[in-house]
């Protein structure tokens, strides 16, 4: 027990941050694939053929694909892609891209792919009355999307959501492999000074268990208040 | 791109390996458990809710360091017949990547045994039919038919899974495009190449799914 005391004998309050970096990298990788979700959902539902086309190579090719790829992919080829674009304006020396925000992107485009499915979902659930109501009473396209479909989508797809959040949070600790010291990161650096895996894995297990089963906890909460009126 | 493509051909054929390898022990741990799961004692019961949520919970990497790293640190492993298992990273990662998919297998396999209608079995209790025969030829068909769809995304989830092979020095086709990367320092060419193979396999099982439920699909 000692091992997880706070202060220098100890890896308790190293565990500690990162925890917080592995809850931290969820929030951003699950806000920027809300960001993807937002804009490859209207191109999925759209009904030109081009667009459609565009959405379903996004939601395909990311889930078709290991999460390792995708990360790999931008831990390697973005620092090589910033250096280019960098040497197009005249900038010649080495670009290291930021751990935590290559890592979060990662995550977030893979997670961005699962949150369009599930808003495409949704909106198909809804009521085609209310598209046809709205269009009746003369409500424009735009405002029809943001005021009547959205706040719709959004409650419907809580309980989804609450899923792709999981998956996410699991898909953080792949993130690792790139350096970034989160949750997995940190036992493996712990697990090498004082080879004890066995240990420092199992409180990683711990630490994952204590996070999902909190949120799932909080997530509940938000199911129940946003289904009022169902 | 050509020159690099039998490199991860090969890596192909392993990460197949392991998918064919872990989805067969995994089913019967998901078998198991699933019948463990619908158990009506408690003990039993709670025994199989805590493996599927422990393995459903963590993530993939935290179960297959547990088992490579780990379990190399129980001494009496090490000094048992099972050392000869578990020294190999290969099958390591078969047994985090079984019980992994055992867990969800087992949770799918859970809802469909509970979604059979309740008719089902009453009529086969009124005709006499004895409780292992109901099992045996009424419910495990009915639920493997209705659990298609279903474990043809677990497949696939698998599929993208055996990629963590590469973490511990598997050459599968992870590894390998690792490796070309490290080799030729062009990225873009070892991972999207690696990628399309993966969206070829993911391609095919999902037809092969899709025929499947076609063919053996249930409707109730």
């Amino acid at each position: 027990m000692e091992l997880l005391s706070f202060g220098d004998n100890g890896w308790g309050d190293e565990l500690f941050l990162a925890t917080l970096m592995t809850i931290a990298v969820s929030i951003a990788a699950m806000a920027i694939g809300f960001l993807f979700a937002l804009i490859f959902t209207p191109l999925k539902l759209s009904k030109k053929k081009s667009l459609n086309i565009i959405g379903n190579c996004y939601t395909t090719i990311i889930r078709g694909v290991p999460e390792l790829l995708v990360i790999y992919l931008l831990f390697f080829g973005g620092t090589g892609a910033a250096m280019y674009v960098a040497s197009i304006f005249g900038y010649d020396g080495y670009i290291e891209i930021n751990a935590f925000i290559t890592g979060a992107l990662a995550i977030g485009i893979i997670s961005g792919a699962y949150s369009t499915e599930v808003f495409r979902g949704a909106i198909l659930s809804i009521d085609k009355g209310q598209f046809e109501a709205s269009k009746v009473l003369g409500i424009k396209k735009n405002i029809q999307f943001y005021k009547i479909i959205l706040p719709q989508m959004l409650r419907l797809s809580i309980p989804n959501l609450s899923n792709v959040w999981q998956i996410t949070l699991k898909d953080t600790s792949l993130i690792s492999v790139t350096g970034l010291v989160e949750i997995m990161r940190q036992s493996y650096i712990a697990a090498g000074s004082t080879r004890d895996p066995l240990f420092f894995y199992s409180v990683a297990a711990v630490l994952y268990l204590m996070l999902t089963f909190l949120s799932m906890k909080l997530i509940n909460k938000l199911e129940i208040k946003y289904s009022k009126g169902y | 791109m050509i020159s690099i493509f039998p490199n991860l051909l090969s890596g192909a054929v392993i990460t197949l390996q392991l998918l064919v390898s872990s989805m067969f022990f995994g089913l019967i741990i998901g078998l198991i458990f699933a019948i463990l799961r619908i158990n009506k004692n408690p003990i039993i019961n709670k025994f199989a809710y805590g493996y599927s949520y422990f393995f459903r919970g963590t993530p993939l990497l935290v179960q297959l360091y547990l088992i490579y790293y780990g379990l190399a640190n129980i001494e009496l492993l090490r000094n048992s017949f099972f050392w000869a298992i578990i020294k190999e990273p290969y099958w390591c990662a078969i047994i985090a990547f079984s019980l992994n998919t055992g867990a969800y297998t087992s949770e799918i396999l859970r809802s469909a045994f509970q979604t059979i209608k309740k008719g089902y079995i009453e009529a086969a209790q009124s005709l006499g039919v004895t409780k292992k025969i109901t099992f045996y030829r009424i419910q495990l068909p009915i639920a493997i038919k209705q659990s298609l769809p279903a474990y043809g995304n677990e497949i696939i989830l698998m599929l993208k899974g055996t990629s963590l092979a590469s973490v511990i020095t598997i050459m599968d086709l992870m590894g390998e495009a690792r490796k070309v990367n490290v080799l030729t320092f062009k990225p873009f060419e070892a991972f999207i190449t690696a990628g399309i193979i993966y969206l070829f396999i993911t391609f095919i099982i999902h037809n092969i799914i899709k025929y499947l439920e076609k063919k053996y699909g249930f409707q109730t």
